[in-house]
């Protein structure tokens, strides 16, 4: 068992190192580098700065040397805790970020919380009772979840916020709470803000693990095991929670390897709209303005998240599954 | 049929009357069930037999109430006799209610076919076990782990307190189904429904496992209900039989009757297409068998690598194939008999180069004089050998392609080998078709609009039309129906006269083997343990493990219970490495 | 084992009495039609798919209005739908009745009142002129529905902050948006045969290899990665740069479902007896995919091209109204959507969220006519 954890940990460590080099790539790609966007800023407003001091300013943030160089002092400083300097906000990139990061984190967990909750009765009741009114309308109701992409999920919930309740949805804490010092009534206060964007963030995984969990379960149900626990004299709800619900939970547990990336995904849209202090916005700024170790350290760390899901999820389903402990 | 000697009802255990399940409502419904009625003597078997689809299974799922939607008792009474003298009818209770419940697995148990399926993959045989136990009895979990235990210990389970904790999948298929009747006899049942338990297990598990049943049936005083296809199966245990056909009861009667004296055309049937396998089919047929050695097989292995599994364990080489060695003769039939992973399909397999071989030469003579080695041969020479040497598959449900018809699948061969094209191809499709007993229109349809034993046909066909050599023919009839067994090896047989041909048939059933072939060769983990005439080999084998397996099949006669008198082979015993459970 | 449909029959005789184009003779499409039939939802969705698809491709013919014409009198003007009337004074004569745009100077409140003019419109009018596809030869002036009066405005949709027409808008949205969600699959399609095709069939070190970069790239959040690789775009490119662009960084993660579904299909079906049985009837590789493999998997790879174009759709829509997708001049969803973005524009003109819905129920319909599309993919199969 921990054998297998260390060697799934393992496994994971060249694939860290894909992930920044992709990311790498990633943020080199546009055109031009910081210097030059700065520079067409710069002259949108009237000066034209010298080439000069663009040099010296590609000398000072190193971005003269290649881009290998670049790559290997990244990951060497990051390695140290030093994830870089933002160029644009003149600031480390961890004190940038790292509030956001965690806020990042605790959207993405209460969404994927919520979305087990809903998913889990909703999936066993749409299984159990096939072809009801109730699995209908779940159905139904779980499709339209899935075509709503999240942007017009939150633009909907915004306007009908401002329009019939008069509430300003948008931001994840009040104004006063801003940089403050992490209180129990900021929390709360975020509690009270979190759950909009967590609905819009859950409903389309929430349908997808419906269907997900009703499709294996319906399989499970007329399984000869099934069959034999119930000419053991079990009864129906204790077989039912007993063997199938426990035995269609494995591919339920191994979902979090997919849902994490789309919820992380989604919040990083979502927070934009909804202007939520996530990394999303400040991943949008920093990608426009090729603030490049910003938006590298909030792409690797997103990328490493949801490594970790996967990772967990596998750690889970071994401890969950005898089958694969035994026969992998 | 009634039964038409009258029993005390004292006697009787289980009284069903006129029992319907049907499947659905209306005009559409299938009556599963219909019109059934028997009795079940107390400490007594009773067989219901029959072919897929008459309805055996879904009887004994009415009993208990058990039958998958949109099954339903429609009418009829299950009268049980157990602690009301004056009868319970089971038909009536609420299929979800406490009484019921209180039936099943406590009053009435029941075993299945798969072990494998049928036992949850992810909790362990104990907690299996001891939920049956605490269902229905008033003792705690220490008392029912030991109960559970000392149950394991009853069927013969080899060390039961560490067993206890195993999963299903650490079980071999035998042990599984032992596990199976440990749990069944958790609250000592007053009847036990056993549903086709062995149809899944190798001959010689077959065996133990109704030696086993048979056994705890004299020691429990049970009365057994045992579904199952096999007549010989039947002759072994029953003392009563009911055969079914199409959800009716054809003819019941005692062991005796049944299988003496017969009035039923259909039971007739069923029992003369198991004995007719009892002869071969040689001693009325000429034998088309030569002295010209048409293929050898040298000291073929076949080895999976050692692989090391990510959980850190290391699964050792596995070798399917261990120096095989073998010749067949021009025109003969030759047997490859063994049970489940003896390596017999693998060696068919690997004659045709389906897979490919780790060691060793299958020298071929081929149809123009030269010697081929199969085991070698480049895609070329490879092409040239498939025309000659064809194969026979066992499912003729997955070996037919569904999106060609009938006419594409058998034509093939021929188009690919460019020997027929138009009206050429059209018309040799339809001799084929032809040979194999099935009308020419037939080609223009697609193969879901024929049943099993048909399209074994449409496979035989294509196997004869660029006219081989050599047919392989893995468990070619295993997946049919006993009655349709005899005439695909009868229609093979007469192809071979009209043709020319030599077959390899590669099956685990000695009936089969025994009717078909002229020379056997007994495969056992991956080796040849013997070879040589069918007659010798099936009647009196010198190898021990041939002996116990040619001893474990049943015959058809219920006076001679062979199972009983069984040789019975231990591998470690007989110095023979056994691969872990 | 229940009774179900387990064939009983008399071995010798076949009945040939069944007439030609019964289910004997039908072959895998025959049957597919018949069990997707069955399916009401995804037939009605078929229908309203190929409408969509339908509007696409003849917009310029199906648009009332010239979706760039801004009347600068008629911004955020509301929906004419539920007003236009069919019968005037008792003769089939369709109207809409017009409006005049109040500004009202204390509460700087912007209201459309009616002026009593009407708008009569007619079915194949004379308006703006399009060339069809971008054709020269294509040039015309005729739509199928429109003002009678050239010059005459009708909002049905109503108009956006420029005082376009947000159903002609629409119309011509439809077409960037479903076209770079099929063009998106194909290109996905193409990819993921090749690669799933290649990694399933051969197996061994290409699959490994192969299944690792799905893997990967499956693991990593889309959206971040989306908007990473569209930031890279030059924002002056010409439109139909963009559009390329845009559908093959949406095929570039897209793919890796789809070369997961079918290489798992290659992988179970290499080993299938029907394929085996073709190998040793001499069929050369080409043929055994393409003669025997192929036909099998080509049900399901529609099917599952069908269900992949809703999440291209999503992708685009999302990417463009984040501004980095596809830019006006361009029209598509998403880019009309990005005029919805602040919230004092759509509580003024809340019908701006009508492409949305356009989204929701092509996405919809694409789903069920998917999922329908899904359980009809094996015939052969009984459940």
């Amino acid at each position: 068992m921990l054998n297998y954890i260390f060697k799934r940990l393992l496994s994971a460590i060249p694939f860290v190192i894909m992930v920044s080099m992709t990311v790498f790539v990633l943020i080199q790609l546009p055109p031009g580098d910081y210097v030059d966007s700065w520079a067409a800023q710069q002259a949108q407003s009237g000066e034209t700065p010298d080439p000069a001091t663009l040099a010296d300013m590609r000398h000072q943030f190193g971005l003269d040397r290649p881009m290998i160089v670049q790559y290997g002092s990244w990951i060497a400083g990051m390695v140290q805790g030093d994830f870089g300097r933002s160029f644009a906000k003149n600031a480390q990139v961890t004190e940038l970020v790292g509030e956001r990061i965690g806020l990042t984190l605790i959207l993405s967990v209460a969404s994927l919380m919520l979305t087990w909750m809903l998913a889990l009765p909703i999936g066993i009741y749409s299984a159990v009772c096939r072809y009801s009114l109730g699995d209908y309308i779940f159905t139904l109701l779980g499709f339209v979840g899935l075509a709503i992409p999240h942007f017009l999920l939150a633009l909907v919930m915004m306007y009908v916020g401002v329009k019939y309740f008069g509430h300003d949805v948008t931001g994840l804490m009040s104004a006063q709470y801003e940089g403050q010092p992490w209180t129990w009534a900021k929390w709360m206060d975020l509690c009270s803000h979190l759950w909009i964007p967590m609905i819009i963030l859950g409903l389309g995984s929430t349908a997808s693990l419906i269907r997900i969990l009703r499709a294996n379960l319906i399989d499970q149900l007329y399984m000869p095991y099934v069959v034999t626990a119930r000419a053991k004299g079990l009864s129906e709800v204790k077989l039912l929670c007993k063997y199938p619900v426990r035995i269609a939970l494995n591919p339920f547990v191994s979902t979090i390897g997919w849902i994490l990336p789309n919820l992380i995904s989604g919040a990083v849209i979502v927070s934009i709209v909804l202007n939520l202090n996530t990394v999303g916005p400040v991943l949008y700024e920093a990608l426009m303005s090729q603030d490049i170790y910003l938006s590298g350290t909030i792409l690797l760390v997103v990328c490493a998240l949801t490594v970790v899901g996967t990772l967990l999820s596998d750690i889970l389903l071994v401890i969950l599954d005898p089958r694969i402990r035994f026969e992998q | 049929m009634d039964t038409s000697v009258k029993k005390q009802t004292g006697d009787v255990v289980l009284d069903v009357r006129n029992l319907k399940t049907y499947f659905g409502t209306g005009d559409k419904a299938v009556h599963a069930v219909d019109d059934i009625s028997f009795k079940i003597m107390r400490g007594k078997t009773l067989c219901i037999v029959g072919e897929s689809g008459s309805g055996k299974s879904v009887t004994a799922r009415s009993i208990l109430q058990i039958v998958d939607p949109p099954g339903k008792i429609v009418s009829g009474e299950v009268i049980y006799y157990g602690k009301d003298p004056a009868g319970q009818d089971l038909a009536k209770l609420n299929d979800r209610g406490k009484e019921i419940r209180s039936i099943r697995g406590h009053e009435i148990s029941m075993i299945f076919q798969e072990p494998m399926t049928s036992l949850s993959p992810i909790h362990t045989i104990g907690n299996q076990i001891c939920e049956a136990i605490l269902l229905h009895q008033n003792v705690d979990k220490e008392e029912a782990r030991n109960r559970a235990i000392e149950l394991l210990r009853r069927v013969e389970i080899p060390n039961p307190g560490v067993a206890i904790d195993k999963y299903t999948f650490e079980y071999s298929g035998g042990m599984r189904q032992r596990a199976m009747i440990a749990m069944a006899l958790a609250c000592n049942p007053k009847i036990l429904i056993a549903d086709e338990p062995t149809t899944a297990l190798d001959v010689t598990t077959q065996a133990e496992i109704l030696a086993l049943i048979k056994e705890l049936q004299e020691s429990y005083g049970m009365a057994v209900l045992f579904i199952t296809h096999d007549m010989g199966v039947v002759a072994e245990i029953a003392d009563e039989i009911g055969v079914m056909r199409n959800g009716q009861m054809v003819e019941f009667g005692t062991a005796e009757q049944i299988f003496y004296e017969a009035k039923n055309p259909y039971t007739l049937e069923l029992i003369d297409s198991v004995r007719k396998l009892e002869n071969s089919a040689r001693a009325v047929r000429k034998n088309t068998a030569t002295e010209r050695k048409i293929m050898e097989i040298r000291n073929v292995s076949k080895i999976y690598p050692a692989r090391s599994t990510f959980m850190g364990k290391t699964n050792p080489p596995f070798k399917a194939l261990d120096n095989v060695s073998l010749d067949v003769y021009e025109g003969e039939n030759l047997g490859i008999v063994g049970e489940s992973g003896s390596g017999k399909t693998t060696l068919g397999n690997c004659v045709i180069r389906v897979l490919s071989c780790s060691g060793g030469e299958v020298l071929y003579r081929m149809g123009d004089g030269r010697i081929a080695d199969l085991a070698k041969a480049g895609q070329h020479e490879l092409r040239q050998v498939h025309r000659e040497i064809r194969m026979v598959f066992q499912d003729p449900f997955a070996s037919l392609n569904p999106r060609m018809t009938v006419g594409q699948i058998v034509g093939e061969p021929l188009l690919v080998g460019k020997t027929h094209t138009g009206a050429a191809l059209r018309k040799r499709v339809e001799e084929l078709l032809g040979m194999v007993g099935l009308p020419g229109e037939a080609a223009e349809r697609y193969p879901h609009a024929f049943s099993g034993g048909q399209r074994q046909r449409i496979g035989i066909a294509r196997a004869l039309a660029l006219n081989p050599r050599v047919i392989i023919a893995d468990e070619a009839t295993s997946a049919l129906d006993v009655t349709l067994r005899s005439q695909v090896l009868d229609l093979l047989l007469d192809l071979q006269e009209t043709m020319n041909l030599t077959f390899i048939l590669v099956s685990h059933d000695i009936g089969v083997i025994r009717y078909f072939c002229d020379r056997v060769a007994v495969m056992y983990k991956g080796q040849i343990v013997e070879h040589g005439p069918a007659m010798k080999i099936c009647s009196e084998p010198d190898h021990p493990y041939t002996k116990a397996l040619i001893s474990a099949v049943p015959g058809t006669h219920p006076r001679d219970k062979r199972i009983v008198n069984r040789h019975r082979y231990n591998a470690e015993t007989e110095g023979v490495k056994m691969g872990g459970n | 084992m229940s009774a179900e449909n387990k064939q009983k029959d008399d071995e010798q005789v076949v009945n040939m009495a069944n007439l030609r184009g019964g289910i004997e003779y039908a072959s895998q499409w025959t049957l597919m039609w018949r069990r997707f039939r069955k399916h009401k939802l995804a037939v009605v969705s078929m229908v309203v798919v190929i409408l969509f698809y339908a509007v696409a491709v003849f917009s310029e013919f199906l648009a009332p209005m010239d979706p760039e014409a801004a009347a600068s009198r008629k911004t955020q003007h509301p929906p004419q739908l539920f007003e236009l009337h069919f019968f005037d004074e008792g003769k089939f004569a369709p109207y809409v009745p017009g409006y005049t745009k109040k500004l009202d100077m204390e509460t700087s409140k912007i209201s459309f009142t009616p002026d009593g003019s009407k708008v009569y419109l007619g079915l194949f009018v004379r308006g703006f002129e399009y060339k069809m596809f971008g054709f020269d030869a294509l040039q015309s002036d005729l739509h199928l529905f429109g003002p009678k009066d050239k010059e005459g405005q009708v909002f049905l949709f109503g108009s956006d902050t420029m005082g376009r027409d947000v159903l002609s808008r629409v119309i011509y949205g439809a077409r960037f948006t479903l076209s770079l969600g099929l063009i998106g699959v194909i290109l996905s399609v193409v990819l993921g045969i090749i690669l799933g095709g290649l990694a399933g069939y051969y197996g061994g070190w290409t699959d490994w290899v192969v299944m690792r970069v799905v893997e990967f790239i499956l693991s990593l959040p889309s959206i971040p990665i989306w908007l990473a690789m569209a930031a890279a775009l030059p924002k002056d490119w010409p439109p139909h740069y963009q559009y390329m662009a845009v559908t093959v960084i949406i095929s570039l993660i897209g793919w890796t479902h789809l070369a997961r579904v079918i290489r798992g299909r290659f992988l179970s079906m290499r080993s299938d007896v029907f394929v085996i049985a073709a190998k040793l009837d001499g069929c050369s590789e080409p043929r055994i995919i393409f003669r025997h493999m192929l036909p099998s998997l080509a049900s399901h790879i529609i099917a599952q091209v069908t269900l992949s174009i809703p999440s291209m759709v999503l992708s685009e829509t999302s990417l463009s109204f984040l501004g980095l997708g596809l830019q006006p001049p361009a029209i598509s969803w998403g880019v009309l959507l990005k005029g919805a973005q602040k919230i004092s524009v759509i509580a003024q003109a809340p019908w701006l969220f009508l492409p949305g819905l356009m989204v929701v129920i092509a996405v919809l319909a694409l789903n069920f006519f998917g999922d329908g599309l899904r359980d009809a993919a094996d015939p052969y199969s009984n459940h």
